[in-house]
């Protein structure tokens, strides 16, 4: 039995970013071998955008602004904080086959597993805004934008990603059972997604509920990106969103990182 | 039948770091309220091979685990490789390797492309990378199916490419979780075959098994763990004579003899005479071939005739079932003293090692 004899001293320091690369690698293969990965979530928002703007949209209106203009920017930040949910099922799943523990026993960056799976997640979240954008044209959406506003709405709805990726990493990492976290997600992002300013307007909520879509992440974040793609002014909305980005970041990747070195 | 306790999870392990590649000193985990590993102790040797034999739910796993660095103890200190594994637990991951119970391959990923991504964290290069990947799969018998996903694999080609892509790090101190749990006998065979060929070249070798055949063949030592417990540890000839060692059954050309027989064999300073009847004598010793041929040598010189002798020799397990129906029989804080109780043990703390042997029918 002979093994390869190549010299690979491993550097006790850095080489995070690398590792979390070769790791993101690996989860960007799955979606190549794996198209329901890619397809699935596709899906949800596709239902949700004919929902509302063919069966419901018709009773809802929005003062100032056709339905189909204020849904697609709901359904963009809708999709992602659903689609950020797949995170936490893949690193479950990855436990469940012991792959994880493979990864734990390497001397690698402690953080590479999941920085590397979240950054698949969010480039894969980043598909998905596009095509939830070009399907909204297709239905009728009417955006009034320029090229920096609408990268700047689709940075900030990709960051929201990101961060969401890594609470629900938080999620798989702490329930281990797939289908458990599966189900999880939909209790968290359900409310999270309809309590806020995606669908409807704040305004139209009852007191209780308002205050909470007021303070909710998802609302800030909508309102950035619709005001940036619809031009409003966004100036308020835009750091309001970056504030939770950063602040969400900064709670859960540490948070995560030591769940998983934990568990 | 005989029943044995060791006690040598009190005793103070041997601190020869030089020479001990595993080293755990009194390691206690617990989940909840359910204790895994209590006070457990351990020593192997840089280079040996140890099996560590114990039913499901014994433990083996949650030791696996704190000594790869998956798991922190509650109590007491491990090392491996000469590095602690809570202090030092990067540089004991750098001389590692673990096997685990299921295969930890990437479903998705080819057999090369598996062990590309490991190489790869390994900090080689895309070329060292390539060619390690293309010689491990060359060694292992996977060059067909080096680029078929991993989800059309039997069972056995994933365990031997787990195998492989575990050993791409050239680990000093190799872990194997039941390595054949759920194989084929030919694949059995083949994990068997590697363990033997990595421990000729110096590897020293943890292996965890329910299989005393396992054990038996593969251990320089063989840890019997049952409850969170060490039970027994030694070589597997060790465990098999503190039974009493083997029973050699001389039976005598005239029942007339026995006496004179059992007057003969009783003065033998190795022997114990444990039966007597028409057919002939049966006897324990140590070592049953070694003296039979004293055996016949003396009765001849008094003038018995023997007819037939045999030589039985006692399986590990009769060792595994006498030390855990044991451990099954008492009550964690039981004062039996029929049986050797778990409290009994810890009046021995200090006592180092030390076995018991109890008959009981």
């Amino acid at each position: 039995m002979s093994t390869p004899t190549a010299s690979h001293q491993a550097p006790v320091h850095g080489g995070a970013i690398r590792d979390a690369l070769l790791l993101a690698w690996r989860n960007y293969v799955h979606h190549l071998r794996v198209p329901s990965l890619v397809v699935l979530p596709l899906m949800t928002p596709m239902i949700f955008l004919l929902l509302f703007r063919y069966i419901l949209g018709g009773s809802i209106v929005i003062p100032g602004v056709s339905y189909v203009d204020y849904l697609v920017p709901g359904i963009v930040v809708q999709s992602i904080t659903f689609g950020a949910t797949q995170t936490g099922v893949g690193l479950a799943s990855d436990v469940n086959q012991g792959i994880t523990d493979r990864f734990r026993a390497l001397p690698i960056s402690r953080s590479a597993v999941v920085a590397g799976r979240t950054l698949v997640d969010t480039a894969r979240n980043t598909v998905l805004i596009a095509v939830v954008l070009a399907i909204g044209l297709v239905i009728g959406f009417r955006p009034d934008t320029d090229p920096a506003r609408l990268t700047l709405a689709v940075a900030l709805a990709a960051g929201f990603a990101y961060a969401f990726s890594w609470i629900s990493a938080l999620i798989g990492i702490t329930m281990r059972h797939a289908e458990a976290v599966h189900d999880a997600g939909f209790i968290w992002i359900i409310p999270l997604t309809f309590a806020s300013s995606a669908l409807v307007t704040v305004d139209s909520m009852p007191a209780g509920v308002r205050w909470l879509a007021d303070v909710n992440p998802v609302t800030n974040v909508t309102d950035a990106v619709r005001a940036l793609l619809l031009g409003q002014p966004a100036g308020d909305a835009v750091l309001w969103a970056v504030a939770w980005i950063v602040g969400l970041l900064a709670v859960f990747v540490p948070l995560t990182v030591r769940a998983y070195q934990r568990r | 039948m005989a029943t044995i306790l060791d006690t040598r999870d009190n005793a103070p392990p041997d601190q020869d770091v030089d020479r001990s590649a595993i080293v755990v000193d009194q390691v206690t985990k617990r989940y909840g309220r359910h204790t895994a590993l209590e006070r457990v102790s351990l020593d192997v040797k840089r280079g040996s091979v140890l099996a560590l034999l114990g039913p499901n739910g014994a433990g083996k796993t949650t030791l696996v685990r704190v000594l790869t660095t998956l798991l922190q103890p509650d109590r007491g200190r491990a090392s491996v490789a000469g590095h602690d594994v809570v202090a030092e637990a990067a540089a004991v991951r750098r001389s590692i390797g673990l096997v685990g119970q299921h295969a930890a391959v990437d479903e998705y990923l080819t057999g090369r492309e598996n062990l590309m991504l490991v190489a790869r964290l390994l900090r080689m290069d895309r070329t060292e990378s390539g060619a390690a990947a293309e010689a491990a799969l060359e060694s292992f018998g996977l060059t067909e199916v080096g680029d078929v996903p991993v989800s059309a694999y039997s069972g056995g080609l994933r365990r031997r490419l787990d195998v492989a892509v575990t050993l791409l790090a050239e680990p000093t101190v190799l872990f194997l979780d039941e390595p054949t749990t759920g194989l084929d006998p030919a694949s059995r065979r083949d994990v068997w075959a590697l363990v033997e060929g990595l421990a000729a070249h110096g590897t020293t070798i943890l292996l965890t098994t329910q299989y005393l055949e396992e054990a038996d063949r593969l251990a320089d030592t063989v840890a019997v763990i049952d409850h969170g417990r060490m039970v027994a540890t030694g070589t597997p000839a060790e465990l098999k004579a503190r039974l009493g060692g083997d029973t050699v059954h001389v039976r005598l050309a005239d029942p007339a003899g026995l006496a004179e027989a059992v007057a003969t064999l009783g003065a033998m300073s190795l022997v114990t005479v444990v039966d007597q009847g028409q057919d002939g004598v049966m006897v324990r010793g140590p070592d049953g071939a070694a003296l039979l041929p004293e055996i016949l040598r003396r009765l001849d010189a008094n003038g018995v005739a023997v007819t037939a002798a045999e030589v039985r020799r006692p399986g590990l397990d009769e060792v595994f079932l006498s030390v855990t129906s044991e451990q099954a029989a008492v009550p964690a804080d039981g004062e039996q003293t029929d049986q050797v109780p778990a409290g009994d043990r810890s009046r021995h703390r200090r006592g180092g090692h030390r076995h018991r042997r109890r008959n009981h029918s």
